[in-house]
């Protein structure tokens, strides 16, 4: 009764994308969970245009993309519950996946699958973890909350507003609050560039005469009950506050747009090896988790700037469950590391099992400060798998490499993957 | 003259040089597709941007919506304060026609998503 | 006309309503601020002290030690958060041995049992995570954890389930003594009664004042915190105190009685009695004094900073007495152990009333209090039982603490209820976790709105709202 071949955690792009592409590949016996009142995750309040132009060939807006792959999920037949959360995930003896959810209509019940994919998505990071002193008033918010409370409730939460951290939710936060008639006066950005893309600045900044300020932060918040406005100070190289360049900034609504955590509480608690670079699962090349027959892709399993990614990872995700599902645990083969050198902060995946390779291997990965005219290397021991020269390499885009079967079969040691200065 | 711009068409944020002779764009430079000299054709002569906002249902809760082509760029706050005085009626399809010719640019406004109720 | 007014619903104020609800009295209590448990009582530590530390003789003393007695059952009855978990005072200086015997001595003087002097390996046994530095330690095992919110709550709905009426968001003016009776005026309008106790935290000099000529200064000590994660909770099991050090006085590294783990107070006199702002001083202090006790506290994991005001008297005592006004009573200057000593100072307070006036015992009195149910601390069987009654439980709104939409919907519906986001976190737990309620806040507010009948943007995180409202709907 409560048995299926796959649970799918998670009904947002990544689950939806992984739940079709796994009952592509022939599985028909599995059920999306999602802990929203409706599927779609964060795309329903991603009102802004930017999504699909890799997977749809078009430019959708968020809950577009969220509709079209809904209604394909609807008209595959795949099962969804809404209003449930998962609560725990482990192992059985029988090496069954112990799923146990909430939801008003099963109460808190346990679910069994021979392989779950984890799709949890992200959060944000919080006033907190910033460490940003000063009163704790209403009127601050998580760029996201934000967004959730303007686009999904109607909720006027501002007229003058700063944003802290220039990621993508907090750029588009700029022009949205513009367009609802409040005065965006400062976007803050702790470090030397943007950590959003370079069209959310012209369309949602520039447009608007919204004033950028790299190297800068809020060091302190005023007002007690309700905020009242911030002190703003530029950063030295190690990005400590200088003493006397503070500036005060009038405002009501102060923003935070400081970067995305993987929510992975689950996952460790189920006894999966996280990675410290980005607070993801450690994955394979075939996105399985160091626990057998469970899968993790999108936001869970490293925060991604594209959804059109999300998308591409997941069906990945789903097709390898549903590999794992219709021919049991594959005999491991040869299982070589992926490093990140010099440059790059992580890959995904951190390790390629020879024996479950495809045509292509996917390695995405993230720089760790901006470079010019340089070049991506892939190598293994003296053998150079791929060279890629490359104008610019920015922290917030993420980078996407293929790597053909042919090449992979060639190597007999771990794989490190580095950015290398090109002599002009 | 030469002006600097970055092409909004798609994420990757070409950097474009846009040569301008008698304010008509002669050459672009920095684009990877032809999207990237049209952006900049009509960047320098006309700008135009899709309106991403929301408008209220008359069961009181908000219902995504967009212009159905990107309209003139000074005409964006015009559309957006149309679009606040108008409530609309449920069900809603996605692709539904919420407003016609929005502030007289001849682009629609439609839904983006699909509401019951 | 009330027999008693008590001014200032926190834990002291609270406490004190509570015992004196035990009589068949007429007692009201005022707050200037929209919930109970807004002031000092909300952002301390969060200790129930063992009593080592206070100077015997002190009223301090005294008190703690009765109040560290009474919180157990307490806990059991009135349904908050308790955990004795034990606490060490590190000695990082073997010259300093001297001042850790001098506790002991206090202790027991104090009448405090079950504290030990061990050796700094022995303390590094019990709590692996303490530096190398520590030379040897007080071992104190009756010290606790509580949740001060939970049991400020507690006092307060249990007075309230005895009759005592609760005047919020009403700040008091004026007070005025005429042939016994005291006017109390507010923003509000005017009250009457026999006998006002000033439990007003830091302003209760201010209160005072309003009253009686004798001198009285209470200075707001500003205590900076860093709160982290559930998943440094473990980092040490009991309370760790520190002997002051050539840095100044100690601060502390703690669980909490939720399992997160607790790091501060730093200490600060300051003029402005509302000024609870962290400062990048202040947490980079917790920081550095921290990690003195601690090894590698995990300050990645901070999910929040506070700070709150100690209302420091001028005594070095508690001030807790009839004033020179015949009825006029004093509950001021409750610095620590303020809350460790609340229910004890409640009794004493109760004690000083019942000088002035003849205290009857109620017949139908309630002794005890049933909180917001915590549905994660219920077994499977009562979490579905609970479920089919009320599908709400199903539904969890805040992901992080596993807050379900049932028990937000019963911190707002239940007396006293919570009318502010603040106030539904301090009595579900909602937003009290790592996301620091991005996620739930959004349905959080939409519950508070259809509840007064507001719209969702009018919902406060703290602080005001139409306070005649709540006068209406109960």
């Amino acid at each position: 009764m409560n048995k299926y071949d796959l649970i799918v955690i998670g009904g947002g792009p990544a689950g939806m994308a992984a739940a079709l592409s796994a009952k592509k590949a022939g599985i028909n016996d599995l059920l999306i969970v999602e802990r929203d009142s409706v599927l779609g995750g964060i795309l329903n309040q991603c009102i802004h245009n930017g999504f699909g132009l890799h997977t749809f060939k078009e430019e959708l807006t968020g809950p577009e993309y969220a509709e079209r792959y809904s209604d394909m999920v609807k008209q595959e037949e795949i099962p969804y519950e809404l209003n449930t959360m998962v609560l725990s995930l482990e192992q059985t003896e029988d090496g069954l996946k112990a799923v146990t959810v909430i939801s008003p209509k099963r109460g808190v019940q346990t679910l069994y699958a021979k392989a779950v994919i984890l799709a949890m998505g992200c959060r944000e990071r919080p006033r907190g973890a910033l460490n940003i002193p000063g009163f704790r008033p209403q009127g601050v918010y998580t760029a996201g909350t934000a967004q959730k409370l303007v686009n999904l409730e109607g909720a006027k939460i501002g007229k003058q507003v700063v944003i802290l951290g220039s990621g993508d939710i907090g750029l588009i936060m700029a022009r949205r609050m513009t367009l609802e008639g409040a005065k965006v006066t400062a976007v803050a950005e702790l470090m030397p560039y943007s950590s959003g893309l370079k069209r959310n600045i012209v369309q949602c900044l520039d447009d608007f005469g919204i004033p950028l300020l790299l190297s800068h932060t809020v060091v302190d918040i005023k007002g007690r009950e309700k905020l009242e406005g911030v002190y703003i100070a530029k950063v030295d190289e190690k990005l400590r506050p200088i003493e006397g360049t503070e500036e005060y900034y009038p405002c009501d609504t102060l923003l935070l747009s400081c970067g995305l955590i993987p929510e992975n509480e689950l996952s460790l608690g189920a006894g999966i090896e996280i990675d410290p670079r980005t607070n993801g699962a450690f994955v394979d090349e075939s996105l399985e988790t160091n626990i057998s027959g469970v899968f993790a892709c999108g936001n869970v399993l490293h925060v991604h700037d594209l959804v059109d990614f999300v998308s591409e990872e997941s069906s990945r995700a789903g097709a390898s469950a549903a590999e794992y599902i219709l021919s049991g645990d594959r005999q491991k083969g040869r299982v070589i590391d992926v490093n990140a050198g010099n440059g790059v902060r992580y890959t995904v995946p951190c390790r390629i099992d020879l024996n479950k390779t495809s045509e292509l291997t996917h390695i995405r990965f993230r720089v760790t400060g901006v470079f010019k005219n340089t070049a991506i290397v892939v190598k293994s021991g003296d053998k150079e798998l791929l060279r890629k020269r490359t104008q610019i390499l920015v922290p917030s885009e993420m980078v996407d490499l293929l790597l053909k079967k042919e090449k992979l079969s060639e190597i007999d040691q771990s794989i490190d993957v580095y950015i290398e200065e090109v002599q002009k | 003259m030469i002006k600097e711009l970055t092409c909004i068409c798609c994420p990757m944020g070409c950097s474009l040089s846009a040569q301008i002779e008698n304010g008509e764009v002669v050459s672009v430079t920095g684009n990877t597709c032809i999207r990237g000299e049209n952006y900049a054709k009509s960047e320098v002569t006309a700008p135009v941007r899709t309106v991403t906002t929301t408008v209220i249902s008359e069961s009181g809760r908000p219902i995504p919506v967009k212009t159905k082509e990107p309209v003139a760029k000074e005409k964006i706050f015009e559309a957006v304060e149309q679009i606040k005085k108008t409530k609309v009626s449920l069900p809603v399809k996605m692709g539904d026609v919420v407003i016609s010719n929005v502030a007289d640019t001849g682009i629609d406004i439609v839904a983006t998503r699909s509401v019951e109720r | 006309m009330y027999d008693v007014i008590i001014i200032g619903a926190g834990a002291v104020g609270c406490a004190a309503a509570m015992e004196l609800s035990k009589y068949k009295l007429r007692i009201c209590v005022i707050d200037k601020e929209s919930d109970v448990c807004e002031g000092t009582s909300k952002a301390n530590s969060a200790i129930v002290h063992a009593g080592f530390d206070a100077k015997p003789g002190t009223l301090k003393a005294e008190l703690n030690v009765r109040g560290s007695k009474l919180m157990k059952k307490l806990s059991e009855k009135l349904d908050f958060a308790y955990k004795q978990n034990g606490a060490m005072v590190l000695c990082f200086d073997e010259a300093d041995a001297g001042k850790l015997e001098e506790l002991k001595q206090r202790a027991s003087i104090n009448g405090v049992e079950g504290v030990s002097i061990i050796s700094g390996d022995e303390a590094r046994k019990l709590e692996p995570s303490l530096s190398d530095e520590v030379k040897a330690a007080l071992l104190a095992n009756t010290s606790a954890i509580v949740c001060p919110f939970e049991m400020t709550l507690a006092f307060a709905e249990n007075a309230y389930a005895n009759g005592t009426e609760f005047r919020l968001s009403e700040k008091v003016s004026a007070i005025s003594n005429k042939d016994g009776v005291f006017t109390v005026t507010t923003d509000k309008g005017e009250l009457t009664a026999g006998i006002v106790i000033n439990a007003a935290g830091v302003f209760a000099d201010e209160i005072h004042s309003m009253v009686s000529a004798q001198p009285m200064k209470i200075t707001p000590r500003r205590g900076e915190y860093m709160l982290m994660d559930k998943a440094a909770g473990s980092t040490v099991s009991r309370t760790i105190f520190q002997l002051p050090t050539k840095m100044g006085k100690g601060i502390l590294v703690t669980p909490t009685v939720h399992g997160n783990l607790l790091a501060g107070p730093t200490a600060e006199d300051i003029d402005d009695k509302l000024d609870v702002a962290t400062t990048r001083q202040g947490l980079d202090e917790v920081r550095a004094k921290g990690s003195l006790s601690v090894k590698n506290i995990p300050f990645n994991k901070v999910i929040t900073g506070f700070s709150g005001l100690r209302a420091v008297g001028d005594t070095g005592d508690f001030i807790i007495r009839e004033s020179d006004v015949k009825g006029f009573i004093d509950a001021a200057g409750i610095e620590s152990p303020g809350l460790t000593s609340a229910p004890a100072i409640g009794e004493y307070l109760c004690e000083i009333v019942s000088g002035i006036i003849k205290l009857e015992k109620k017949d139908n009195y309630i002794d005890t209090r049933k909180g917001v149910v915590h549905f994660g601390t219920l077994t499977k069987e009562q979490q579905n039982e609970l479920i089919a009654k009320d599908p709400s439980y199903g539904r969890i709104v805040c992901r992080c603490e596993g807050v379900t939409e049932g028990e937000i919907l019963d911190a707002i519906n239940r007396p006293l209820g919570a009318r502010t986001l603040d106030g539904v976190k301090r009595r579900t737990r909602a937003g009290m976790g790592r996301c620091q309620a991005g996620f739930c806040s959004p349905t959080t507010m939409a519950l508070i709105a259809q509840k007064l009948g507001i719209s969702i943007a009018d919902v406060r995180k703290t602080g005001a709202f139409d306070a005649d409202r709540r006068q209406d709907d109960e």
